[in-house]
């Protein structure tokens, strides 16, 4: 090899651009810090137990969403009917477990992620063969399955004490007195996509079909089985949010989680996964529901209206997009440089 | 060195897009051990044989076959599997993905975990690009990269597959000469240890540097299959483009008038550069060159479409303001694209609509549109054209191609432009039609009408064109009058070869 001939040298422009991509979850991790520190340091309550515990419980399920949406998004689609799911899963297994109150915590779980799956399943199958977009697809199942919903129930609800006690407790208990379930679980939902993401060669497709669709269909991956398999991940995580729900707030009505698919699209871009596919961590998604709900707390403590924490949420976003764009057009223009053999 | 059964043989294949007949009753046999070159013009059917193989195609008839069973592709995976790779001409790669990692793409080293086992990865990318003898940051990511880095990217992709067929569209057109040698030392030692190449490009001393064997294709046929020792790059050339000139082109004679279009050292970065030419009125003047010499570009930046960095237009005599098709159209130019169904037509609007849209401002009464306007104009358009349509209120993408163009052409002349813009004005059309389109032409640069015709179809320029300027990468490298261009030294210049003494 002679390094003469190097016909590639990474300027130090495009070192810096690198790394600012490679540093998203850094700046959101300062930005959680900075503001902790500002809340805590006008109310040391914010920094008790009982409130960090209340933060983490409250991430957990927009996390585990979060999850399955960041995956979504990495492939350049997007399921805008995850928080349907939520409710269709929420309703479905508190109705089932206030029927059988004998029936163990993991049945339930199992039954909220295999409702998901197949709602998660008709939303593959239609992007995939109707050649429909995600956009328009999980637009049209939101209302579906909120429908489905809504009928089912029929203005009734159920309410937590029609609910078996070892449900109702399991939000709240905690694995070997460490850590509440619900985080738990959410740990290990966003810890074990993150490694199928980043070790594992079906996440590896899953990145390079974000990237380019078309080098995918060339390279010979196999997107329709992969976009199924996204899809299903992302219904089934947004069921087991619906159990968790259920679990957590003990009364269900057919409303449970409405709007809820923007807090977790919010999430995931915040959490630095583009837009436009292709790239950003699974687990910066997670760190971008706990920024969204810590923002959250952080006002209430702080004793701010609620408007803003709204228009916070919204300028976040815009600045997420930004850095992606800002990103975008300099390396265009470097590359643009670069190339001026002519 | 030459096995007796063919790694790979294309028998009797067809294509047909909608009514283009893209690849007609194609055969060719790649053996191992052995280099085969497959030439032909631009739109010779090279590339559709290449996504057949790939198997993005299927053949609508015809089979192949590999090492002698017979091969049914359904997706490129498939042809990946049957020992087929494939660098396309576009570079496929994954912008946000590492360099090695595009490399490895489907066949990663695992760990004994099922996990990716990056180091491995990493390494086998650079073992990789030490054998083309380049030097390639593995781990950066794809996007950033020269055109010329993602074809070597492409080239190590295809080398790490260890296929036994290489497919290579060409793989050299944005290679440096070093990095073009290193590329044939490693496609020679491929060949040698057995795998069949086939090899595609425009640059003849390439294919008789490499190449044992060459099939010669041309409007989708096959013309022949030579060795590569017993034909000269005439000879090649000649079969290439040898049709005959029997499509008569009607080039009536025109009062050669005033300066109308006058561009001067002209430049945009990275696209084409020093672009000077003038056109006179009644003049037809065809930019020539491959695909991708930046013909578009220019015309596309005099127009307005796209900005240029350095130069200037000056148009009757003004300059003319840059960046502004509004502008340029207002001085007298009209463009009429390289793609009707995009740029040139909206396909659900009424040939009328269509017809009038870049004068509806004048055709309006205080603001409104009314029909009857529209109509007469419309009508008196597509009747000097003889355009042949139903109705006129029928959405313009009913029509054939032949006629969809005229519509363009009846939309342009209808600002009664002092220039006219043609980009591959008969592109997709039949014979017929395009007769019909190169008399309208002939006929409005008789009336003084100035027209600036691109065109890849070497025929039609040599046939209408009164001065040709002949581009490669982004140069004019030749400038041919009616009298001196012949097919062959259009060709020569296009290719970057010297012109045949």
């Amino acid at each position: 090899m002679s390094a003469a001939l190097a016909t590639a040298t990474p300027s130090p422009a495009r070192r810096i651009i690198g790394g600012l991509v490679r540093t998203r979850e850094l700046g959101i991790i300062l930005a959680l810090a900075a503001l902790v520190g500002y809340t805590a340091a006008g109310n040391p309550r914010f920094l008790s137990g009982q409130s960090i515990r209340d933060i983490l419980l409250n991430t957990a399920i927009l996390a585990v969403m979060a999850a399955g949406q960041a995956v979504v998004v990495i492939t350049r689609n997007i399921d805008l009917s995850v928080g349907s799911v939520l409710g269709l899963s929420a309703f479905a297994v508190a109705t089932m477990m206030s029927a059988n109150p004998g029936l163990p915590m993991i049945v339930a779980i199992l039954a909220g992620l295999a409702i998901g799956g197949v709602a998660g399943l008709i939303n593959g199958v239609l992007v995939r063969f109707g050649r429909v977009p995600a956009l328009v697809v999980t637009l049209g199942t939101l209302y579906i399955f909120r429908g489905i919903t809504y009928s089912w129930a029929g203005g009734q609800q159920v309410n937590a004490d029609e609910l078996p006690r070892h449900f109702l407790t399991f939000a709240n208990d905690s694995f070997l007195g460490l850590l509440p379930w619900l985080v738990l679980i959410a740990l290990i939902v966003v810890g074990g996509v993150s490694l199928v993401m980043r070790n594992y060669r079906v996440g590896r497709e899953l990145y390079a079909m974000g990237s380019s669709p078309e080098a995918a269909e060339l390279a010979g991956i196999r997107v329709a089985r992969n976009l199924l398999g996204v899809f299903i991940l992302s219904g089934a995580l947004a069921g087991l949010a619906g159990v968790l729900f259920a679990a957590r707030f003990g009364t269900v009505d057919a409303a449970a989680g409405t709007g809820l698919e923007l807090n977790v699209v919010a999430a995931v871009v915040v959490g630095g996964v583009a837009v436009f596919g292709g790239s950003g961590t699974v687990w910066g998604a997670g760190l971008g529901a706990l920024l969204l709900t810590v923002i959250g707390s952080a006002l209430a403590v702080l004793d701010i209206n609620q408007f803003w924490q709204q228009a916070i949420v919204g300028a976040l976003i815009i600045l997420a997009i930004c850095a992606d764009r800002l990103v975008a057009v300099r390396i265009a223009r470097a590359l643009r440089k670069r190339d001026s053999h002519v | 060195m030459t096995s007796p059964s063919p790694a790979l043989e294309v028998r009797e294949v067809t294509k047909s897009f909608g009514a283009v007949a893209a690849v007609q009753g194609v055969s060719f046999s790649l053996y191992g051990g052995e280099a085969h070159a497959l030439v032909g013009e631009n739109g010779a059917g090279k590339s559709t044989i290449v996504k057949m193989l790939a198997g993005v195609y299927r053949p609508d008839t015809g089979a192949l076959a590999v090492g002698g069973a017979p091969a049914d592709f359904g997706g490129p995976a498939d042809a990946k599997s049957a020992g087929i790779a494939v660098i396309y001409q576009e570079p496929t790669l994954f912008p946000d993905l590492s360099v090695a990692e595009n490399i490895s793409m489907g066949n990663q080293p695992l760990t004994r975990l099922r996990q990716i086992d990056r180091r491995a990865m990493h390494a086998n990318a650079t073992r990789l690009f030490a054998r083309l003898g380049v030097h390639i940051d593995p781990d950066r990511p794809a996007r950033g990269l020269s055109i010329a880095d993602q074809q070597l990217v492409e080239i190590a992709k295809a080398l790490s597959s260890d296929a036994r067929i290489l497919i290579m569209d060409e793989p050299t057109a944005a290679l440096s000469a070093v990095e073009v040698e290193r590329l044939f030392s490693v496609t020679r030692a491929l060949r040698d240890e057995g795998a069949a190449i086939m090899f595609i490009s425009h640059r003849f001393e390439e294919i008789t540097a490499l190449c044992e064997r060459v099939t010669i294709m041309r409007d989708g046929r096959h013309v022949c299959t030579e060795l590569v020792a017993d034909l000269s790059v005439d000879d090649m050339i000649r079969r290439m483009v040898g049709r005959d000139l029997s499509a008569l082109f009607p080039k009536q004679d025109a009062v050669v008038g005033e300066t109308v279009l006058e561009v001067e050292g002209l430049g945009r970065e990275g696209v084409f550069r020093d672009i000077s030419f003038t056109v006179r009125a009644g003049e037809i003047v065809a930019l020539a060159g491959l695909v991708g010499a930046g013909r578009s570009e220019v015309m596309q930046a005099v127009f307005g479409v796209d900005r240029y960095d350095t130069g200037s237009v000056r148009f009757l005599g003004k300059p003319l303001r840059a960046g502004s098709p509004r502008a340029a159209m207002a001085a007298g130019m009209a463009l009429v694209p390289e793609d009707r169904r995009q740029q040139g037509l909206i396909m659900d609007l009424s040939v009328e609509r269509n017809v009038t849209l870049p004068r509806s401002r004048a055709l309006a009464r205080l603001g409104l549109l009314l029909g009857g306007s529209e109509r007469r104009e419309a009508r008196s358009w597509t009747r000097q054209l003889q355009t042949k349509l139903g109705r006129l209120s029928d959405p313009v993408g009913t029509l054939s191609g032949g006629n969809q163009q005229k519509v363009v052409l009846a939309k342009w002349l209808a600002t009664d432009p002092k220039l006219l813009i043609v980009d591959e004005p008969t592109r997709g059309i039949d014979v017929g039609t395009k007769a019909e389109v190169h008399r309208l032409m002939s006929s409005l640069a008789a009336r003084g009408l100035a027209v600036v015709m691109v065109s890849s179809e070497l025929p039609e320029v040599l046939g209408m064109a009164d001065r040709i300027f002949v581009l490669r990468e982004g140069h004019i490298v030749a400038e041919l009058t009616r009298a001196e261009a012949t097919e062959e030294s259009v060709m020569y210049a296009a290719m970057g070869q010297q012109v045949a003494a």
